[in-house]
C-alpha cells in the first residue's frame, strides 16, 4: 500500500523538481509565469478531463480523443465560413461537433471493442486514419461539393479549407467575463492572471459531471466493466455496449474540449491542430500521478498544471544551459514523450509481474492438488 | 473451395491488388507513362524491401510488428553520417555506413528488446512510443554530437546536424542519360541496373541486395535457433516446456530487426540521395508495417513472400493514385490514400481475432 503510493507521487514530485530547477536556470519574470500557465490551464484542462471516463471503463488512455477533436475543429470551419461570431458561434460549432463525434465515437468504440487487449494502440492508428477522411473533407469535398459563403477560407485553388484559419469566433467563452488580476510583489516582479469565469464554469461543469456521472448506474456498471470484463458479463451487463458509451462520452468531451482550446487560442490550424491534442493531454494525465487503469479529477488538474510549467519553462532553461532555444524545444517534446513511455513501461510491467505471479500460484495449486 | 482461396489470400489483398491492376490499365488514359510508373515502382521496392524485411524477426518471435523501425533508422543514420565523417566515398563509404550501424543496432536493440521483455502482451504501444521518445531524444543528440564534416553541418551557423545531409558526392555516381540530361544514382541503385526501352531503368543492385538479405533471413529461419524463434512466436507454451531461453530467442529477434532496419534505411538514402535526420526516422513507422499487412503477414505470422507481395501492392497504390487521380482529375490526394490506406491496414489487422 505504503509502496503504491510512493510510485503514484514519484512521477509528479519528479516534475516539480525538474520544473524548479528549469525555473532556477531560466529565471523567468513571474508576469510572464503566472500568466501563461493560467491561460494554458484554461486551455487544456477540459481535454485532459476527457481521458478519465474511458479509463474508468478500463480501456486505457483514449488516443483516440483527436476523433472529437476533429469533430470540433469541422464544426468551427462552418461557422467561421457561415460568419456566426462570439458565444452563439462557439455553440453552433458545438452543436455541428456533436452529431459527429457521437457518430465517431460508436465508430471507435465498436473498432475498440474488436480489438481487445490492444485498445490504446489502435485507438492511435484510429486517429490517423480517422485524420484522413477528415482531409479528405475539408481538402477536397468542402467547398468544390458542399457550398461555402466565405471565400477567405478556401484555398486560392477554389475550394477545400486553408491551413490556418482567424477564428472569428476567438475568446467567445473568454471574453464573456474576464476578471484580470494584477497586483505587485517583491521588486519589480508582478503577479498577472486573467480569469476567464465563463470558460472556468464550463471547466468545473465537466468536473461535477464526472463526478456525478461516476455515481449513476451506468457509471458503476462502467467501473465494473473496467474491472472485470468477464464478471461484468456473467452479472448481466452488456459489456461491449458499456465500452462503447465510455468512448462516446470521450470523444464528445473532446470535440467540447477541442473547441474551448482553439477559441482560447484564436487560430485554427486545420490539418495539425487536432495531432498533439492526444498525446499533450495524456502526457498530463500521467504527469499528474494518473496511471493507464486508475486516473481522478485531482490527476488531471495538477498534471496540467506541472506538465505546461515544464513546457513554458523548457525552452528557456534550455536556452540559458546551451545558448541555444532549438534545445530547450526539442528536451521539452522529448519529456512529453518520454513521460508517456516511462507510464506505459511502468503499468505493463506491473500488470505483467502480476499475472506471472497469479500464473505461478495456479500452477502450484495444481501441482498441491495432485 | 473458391472460398478457401480467397480466404487464404484475404479480402483487403485480392481488393488493393485489383485495385493496383486498374490503375495500371487506367493509367495511359490519364496521360500517365505505364513504362514510368513501373519504373517508380520497381524503384520503392527496392529502397523499402529491406525495410519491410526488417518486421519478420521480431513478428516471428512474438513481440508483434516492430512500431520502433526509428530506431533501426537512427542506428543507420548514425553509421551514415559517421562514415560520410571519414570522408569514405564509394562502396566502401556504403559498407563502412552498414557495419557501423549495424553495431549501433546491435547496441539500441539490445536496450530495446530488454524493455520489450518486461512488458510481453504491451509491445506494440510501447515500441511506438520508445520509438518516438528515442527520435526526440536523438534531435538533442543531432544538434550536440561533435561532428565537423561540412557536408553534414547546418550552414549559416546554426549548430549542429542538418536536416537532410546530401549524399551525392558520397554514395551517388552521376550518369547521362540519352536525351542528355545529368542524373544523381545511388551506387547500388546504379550497380548492374538494366535499361528496358527508353524508361524503364530497373535498379539490379537494389533487388540483389534485397534478394541476398532475404535469402539470409530465410536460411536464418532454417537454422535451430531461427526455428526456436518460430516456436517461441507460434507456441511460448510448448518452447517454455522445451526448455527455450525466451528472453534470450526475443532478444535476439529485436536485436536482428533493428539491424535490418538499419542496413535497410541506408540502401533507402543511397537511392533517395539525402540522410534525413530530426524527426524524419518517424515517418518509416506506420508505412513498413502497412507494408507487411498489406503482403498477408499477421501480427503474429510473417514471411519473405509476404514482404514481396506487400512492398508492391504498398508502393504501388502509394506511387500510381496519386498520379492517375492527378492526372485525371487534377486533384492532388496522395496524403489523404497515403494516410487512408496505410492506417486502414494497419486496423484490419489490429482486429482481426487472432485464431490461436
Amino acid at each position: 500500500m505504503k509502496k503504491s503510493n510512493l510510485t503514484r507521487f514519484m512521477v509528479p514530485v519528479l516534475f516539480l523538481i525538474i520544473c524548479a530547477i528549469g525555473i532556477a536556470l531560466a529565471k523567468p519574470p513571474i508576469a510572464y509565469l503566472t500568466g501563461e500557465i493560467g491561460r494554458r490551464m484554461v486551455r487544456n484542462s477540459f481535454l485532459v478531463l476527457a481521458l478519465i471516463i474511458p479509463i474508468l471503463a478500463g480501456m486505457g488512455i483514449n488516443f483516440g480523443i483527436p476523433l472529437g477533436a476533429m469533430a470540433g475543429q469541422i464544426g468551427l470551419v462552418f461557422v467561421t465560413d457561415w460568419g456566426i461570431t462570439g458565444t452563439p458561434g462557439l455553440i453552433v460549432a458545438a452543436l455541428i461537433g456533436t452529431p459527429i463525434a457521437i457518430l465517431l465515437g460508436q465508430f471507435a468504440g465498436r473498432v475498440l471493442n474488436r480489438a481487445r487487449g490492444r485498445e490504446m494502440i489502435t485507438s492511435m492508428i484510429l486517429a490517423f486514419f480517422i485524420f484522413g477522411w477528415y482531409m479528405l473533407f475539408l481538402l477536397n469535398i468542402y467547398g468544390s461539393i458542399i457550398p461555402y459563403k466565405n471565400k477567405k477560407i478556401i484555398l486560392s485553388q477554389g475550394y477545400g479549407v486553408k491551413n490556418a484559419l482567424k477564428l472569428d469566433v476567438a475568446h467567445g467563452f473568454d471574453k464573456l467575463l474576464n476578471i484580470p488580476i494584477k497586483f505587485p510583489l517583491w521588486d519589480k516582479q508582478k503577479f498577472v492572471l486573467d480569469v476567464p469565469i465563463v470558460t472556468i464554469l464550463l471547466i468545473v461543469a465537466i468536473c461535477i459531471f464526472t463526478i456525478w456521472f461516476k455515481k449513476t448506474k451506468l457509471g458503476h456498471d462502467m467501473r465494473a466493466v473496467g474491472q472485470d470484463q468477464k464478471v461484468a458479463s456473467n452479472a448481466g451487463l452488456y459489456t461491449d455496449k458499456i465500452r462503447i458509451q465510455s468512448i462516446v462520452i470521450s470523444t464528445v468531451l473532446a470535440c467540447y474540449g477541442q473547441i474551448i482550446y482553439l477559441q482560447n487560442i484564436g487560430t485554427l490550424n486545420t490539418y495539425g491542430g487536432q495531432d498533439q491534442a492526444a498525446l499533450y493531454a495524456a502526457a498530463s494525465l500521467l504527469v499528474g500521478g494518473a496511471s493507464v487503469s486508475k486516473a481522478s479529477i485531482p490527476n488531471a488538474i495538477l498534471g496540467t498544471f506541472l506538465f505546461h510549467l515544464m513546457f513554458i519553462v523548457m525552452p528557456q532553461a534550455g536556452k540559458a544551459l546551451t545558448g541555444d532555444a532549438m534545445i530547450g524545444e526539442y528536451f521539452r517534446t522529448f519529456l512529453s514523450y518520454a513521460v508517456v513511455t516511462l507510464a506505459l513501461i511502468m503499468h505493463a510491467y506491473k500488470r505483467h509481474k502480476e499475472m506471472s505471479t497469479a500464473h505461478k500460484l495456479a500452477q502450484q495449486e495444481v501441482k498441491e492438488e495432485k | 473451395m473458391q472460398t478457401d482461396f480467397i480466404k487464404k489470400i484475404g479480402w483487403p489483398r485480392i481488393i488493393i491488388a485489383l485495385f493496383l491492376i486498374a490503375l495500371f490499365i487506367v493509367a495511359p488514359a490519364a496521360g500517365v507513362s505505364v513504362a514510368k510508373s513501373l519504373e517508380d515502382v520497381i524503384g520503392r521496392f527496392g529502397m523499402f524491401s529491406i525495410l519491410v524485411l526488417s518486421m519478420i524477426p521480431m513478428i516471428q518471435s512474438g513481440c508483434g510488428l516492430n512500431f520502433g523501425v526509428p530506431i533501426g533508422v537512427i542506428a543507420g543514420i548514425l553509421g551514415g553520417v559517421t562514415s560520410i565523417e571519414f570522408g569514405l566515398k564509394g562502396f566502401l563509404g556504403i559498407l563502412v555506413a552498414m557495419v557501423l550501424g549495424i553495431i549501433f543496432a546491435c547496441i539500441f536493440g539490445l536496450v530495446y528488446g530488454i524493455i520489450l521483455n518486461k512488458i510481453k502482451g504491451d509491445e506494440m504501444l510501447i515500441a511506438t512510443y520508445v520509438g518516438y521518445s528515442f527520435v526526440a531524444f536523438m534531435s538533442i543528440a543531432w544538434v550536440i554530437l561533435p561532428y565537423k564534416n561540412p557536408v553534414s553541418l547546418m550552414s549559416y551557423g546554426g549548430t549542429g546536424l542538418r536536416q537532410q545531409i546530401p549524399v551525392a558526392n558520397y554514395w551517388m555516381q552521376s550518369i547521362t542519360h540519352a536525351d542528355g540530361t545529368r542524373e544523381s544514382v545511388g551506387l547500388i541503385t546504379n550497380f548492374l541496373a538494366i535499361n528496358i526501352g527508353d524508361n524503364l531503368r530497373i535498379p539490379v543492385g537494389m533487388l540483389l541486395l534485397f534478394a541476398i538479405m532475404a535469402a539470409l533471413v530465410w536460411a536464418f529461419f532454417k537454422t535451430k535457433m531461427g526455428s526456436s524463434m518460430i516456436a517461441v512466436g507460434s507456441n511460448p507454451e510448448y518452447a517454455k516446456a522445451a526448455g527455450i531461453n525466451i528472453n534470450k530467442l526475443r532478444l535476439v529477434s529485436v536485436v536482428m530487426s533493428t539491424a535490418l532496419a538499419a542496413i535497410g534505411i541506408i540502401v533507402y538514402q543511397q537511392s533517395y540521395g539525402y540522410i534525413q535526420l530530426y524527426i524524419a526516422p518517424l515517418a518509416f513507422t506506420f508505412q513498413t508495417v502497412a507494408a507487411i499487412l498489406i503482403g498477408g503477414a499477421s501480427i503474429n505470422k510473417a514471411n519473405i513472400v509476404h514482404v514481396i507481395i506487400g512492398t508492391i501492392l504498398y508502393q504501388g497504390i502509394l506511387t500510381m493514385t496519386p498520379s492517375v487521380i492527378n492526372g485525371a482529375l487534377k486533384v492532388d490526394v496522395s496524403e489523404v490514400i497515403r494516410l487512408i490506406v496505410t492506417n486502414g491496414m494497419i486496423l484490419y489487422a489490429l482486429t482481426r481475432r487472432s485464431k490461436a
